[in-house]
């Protein structure tokens, strides 16, 4: 800018001396425009300094975002205060397996809950990556939660998964434990999926060319975790075998909705348990086949859920498992035959009733249905399996949490759980779950 | 019971049907995009828009319909810069569909081809939730509008080169058509000049940047946070102090944090359309800023 009135100084200094003779109005005239030249270029030259700063901030600024070539990283703290009226160390389902420290609540008092730690980016124009990873802080281990590829590069509606990952077995299985609308798992997936399933395996998807959403997906699995359990030498193919579809839509603007339907086949292979009232470990040889039934609805006025909405979610799960029954398995080993069908399934209701608020309701039953154990070769009797007596179990579960902004919620949920049969616990989590680093999106 | 199952087949049957084959099938994130493709693209595109006027373009849901739209869009057009960070790369995994996918001649984030405004000196959560890579919310200059179009047509014709010309004299029929309009509009919006105005989110920025107003406020005491009752008692004293001439707010807004604010320091309050469809008069992109532009004129009266 300087230079230019430095030009325009000498410029008019430079006149000859013979134009000074014309008429000074003239000369007033001539200075006037290049003055107003002058003021021109000044523009253009600040019109061209901001338009550079800008681009350079905006060049500056890129890495933040997921899509330059650093993967998007989130990590997720939680922490938990229990206060509970029964000894966690002795909890149980009655009426079903798995037992104890699997299924359990956290300890009392308080505790540091699974941290984890994400890391996503796309990887080409054919894949995707994602690495989950939680910290544990009571034995110290980092353990994969999931750590998958997945295809973009795939037209028609197909998608490939392979790693290990969430089955899609389900609604609430595949979503993270930190964006659950309640503290703990409905009981359901804890005795028909072990608390939550992830399997290592390979998982295809195919979307319907349809207004109305359907999907088809088939997913074979190592079969490394409960339902399934693989016998020390593991084995070749597919130790699980799942099916799901989901169809869902809208109805006008407030409403959206999704059904689901799963079938999970597997093949457990010395799946132990431990029975706490007997003190002896059993475990199980046979076929499991389990069914899922879920459904999920979100209300919001207008579809807009920024200041109040309802999200009503539930599931049903069947469950048939016939094969051999091991008393004692690493001591008598007595075998006897086994027979179950067994049911549960929960129904819960979320609403938000303020921009920061929500509160819910969670209501879970099981029922341990038909059990038959064929003790006639053992010598045993059904009273050597105290845990798999027939029982219903229940849990009433409500909640109110609040959330300062996307990343951060701090939940108090109070339950009365009917699982230890003739013993009701009372359960209160005082909860913080916050999330640091790249924003995930939600899942429906 | 019977005729109720038929009627449950029939409308089954229905959105089962494939979507229309002909056209080309565009999936626009917000409205002003919607609008944008349908001026430009006329009867050879079939413009879906996922976010409404009364939504939040920051929370929406990736609803199961979105994934199915997203299936079957040639054309993908979001605002980007984070905005929609929220829901859309989901629809992206969840889709099938390589051709929309970021990066490739399918999808726009509009947001790259402006020179964006508020990008962030330090990027840090508790300054709320901020959009790293700058103001996403754009499309309220005009002359964005013109750029983004620009593209829009350029795609066009690489995605359906059979119909080029048609997509090039629709462009140059749109553009004639902007650029009068842009005109009017910089003498209409000649007043406004100075003008001092309480928004509700940092989602106007562009429009007080074109139309050299000035931003007294924000109802939002941080990008992103709901309205506080603090925050709006500290508000109502800076405006007693130096009025602003107008609290406006978008349709996705709760009107309750402006009509406080309103009554408290006795300023009008200006429901503004903000896109496509916002308001009756707001029918389409011409229609959006003739009634921004009225309406803060009015005001300012
Ligand atoms: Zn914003």
């Amino acid at each position: 800018m300087h230079r230019i009135l430095l030009c325009a100084v000498a410029l008019a200094m430079a006149m000859p001396a013979a134009q000074a003779q014309e008429s000074l109005p003239q000369m007033r005239d001539e200075l006037k425009k290049l003055q107003q030249r002058i003021d021109e270029l000044e523009g253009r030259v600040k019109d061209a300094e901001s338009t550079a700063t800008q681009a350079a901030t905006q060049a500056s600024s890129r890495p933040q975002a997921e899509s330059a070539l650093n993967p998007g990283v989130s990590v997720i703290l939680n922490g938990v205060y229990a206060n509970l009226s029964r000894d966690p160390a002795t909890y149980r389902i009655n009426g079903f397996v798995p037992t104890m420290g699997d299924v359990a609540p956290p300890t009392r008092g308080f505790s540091l809950g699974e941290s984890e730690l994400a890391f996503m980016a796309n990887i080409d124009h054919m894949f995707r990556g994602t690495l989950i990873g939680s910290i544990s802080p009571d034995n110290d281990s980092i353990g994969v939660e999931e750590g998958y590829i997945q295809t973009i590069g795939l037209s028609h509606g197909f998608t490939i998964k392979a790693g290990r990952f969430f089955s899609a077995i389900g609604y609430q299985n595949q979503i993270h434990a930190h964006a659950w609308d309640f503290t703990d798992a409905p009981l359901a997936m804890r005795v028909f999926l072990g608390g939550q399933l992830n399997e290592d395996g390979i998982q295809f998807r195919w979307v319907a060319p349809t207004e109305l959403y359907w999907d088809l997906g088939t997913e074979l699995g190592r079969g490394r975790a409960f339902p399934a359990s693989l016998s020390e030498s593991g084995k070749n193919g597919a130790g699980s075998l799942n099916f799901f579809t989901h169809v869902g839509g809208d109805i006008g603007q407030s409403i959206a909705w999704q059904t689901g339907l799963s079938h999970l086949r597997t093949n457990p292979r010395e799946r132990t348990f431990d029975d706490p009232t007997a003190g002896v470990s059993d475990s199980f040889n046979g076929t499991s086949r389990l069914w899922v039934a879920s459904g999920i609805l979100k209300w919001s006025p207008n579809g807009n859920p920024t200041y109040n909405n309802l999200k009503l979610q539930g599931e049903y799960f069947r469950r048939k498992e016939d094969g051999t029954l091991v008393f004692d398995s690493p001591g008598a080993a007595l075998a006897n035959g086994y027979d179950s069908r067994q049911s549960g399934w929960y129904a819960q209701g979320v609403y938000q009733f303020l921009p920061t608020w929500r509160a819910g309701y969670r209501y879970d039953r099981l029922d341990s249905g038909a059990v038959s154990i064929d003790t006639s070769a053992s010598g045993l009797t059904a009273a050597d399996f105290p845990i798999l007596a027939g029982y219903k179990p229940k849990k009433h579960s409500l909640m109110v949490d609040w959330s300062p902004s996307e990343f951060s919620r701090i939940r108090l949920q109070y339950a009365r759980d009917y699982s230890r049969m003739g013993q009701p616990d009372n359960q209160v989590f005082l909860q913080y779950i916050v999330s640091l680093g790249a924003h995930g999106a939600h899942t429906f | 019971m019977k005729t109720a199952l038929k009627v449950l087949l029939a409308s089954f049957a229905a959105a089962l049907a494939w979507p229309a084959l002909a056209a080309l099938n565009v999936f626009a994130c917000e409205p002003e995009w919607a609008a944008l493709a349908q001026e430009l693209g006329g009867d050879k595109v079939s413009v879906f828009s996922a976010v409404t006027p009364l939504q939040d373009p920051h929370r929406l849901e990736a609803r199961p319909s979105l994934i199915s739209r997203m299936r079957g869009a040639d054309l993908v057009i979001c605002s980007g810069s984070e905005l929609e960070i929220g829901w859309l790369p989901l629809l992206f995994t969840q889709s099938g569909n390589d051709r929309i996918q970021p990066g490739s001649p399918g999808y726009i984030e509009a947001s790259q081809f402006v020179v964006k405004l508020e990008i962030p000196k330090v990027v840090d959560r508790a300054l709320g939730d901020i959009h790293p890579s700058g103001n996403p919310h754009i499309h309220l200059d005009p002359r964005n509008i013109a750029k983004v179009g620009d593209v829009v047509t350029e795609r066009f014709v690489e995605i359906d080169a059979r119909d080029a010309d048609y997509y090039r004299s629709r462009a140059e029929d749109f553009n004639k058509r902007w650029e009068q309009a842009m005109q009017k509009w910089r003498q209409e919006a000649q007043p406004l000049k100075g003008m001092p105005i309480v928004v509700y989110h940092k989602d106007m920025s562009y429009f007080i940047n074109w139309a050299s107003m000035r931003e007294a406020g924000s109802l939002e005491p941080k990008p992103g946070i709901p309205p506080t009752p603090t925050h709006l008692a500290e508000l109502v004293e800076r405006m007693k102090r130096s009025p602003a001439k107008a609290v406006v707010y978008s349709p996705y807004n709760n009107p309750g944090a402006a009509q406080f604010l309103s009554q408290r320091a006795n300023i009008p309050i200006v429901p503004l359309p903000f896109t496509v469809g916002g308001t009756p008069k707001a029918k389409d992109l011409f229609g959006l800023f003739d009634d921004t532009i009225e309406r803060l004129v009015a005001a300012n009266k």
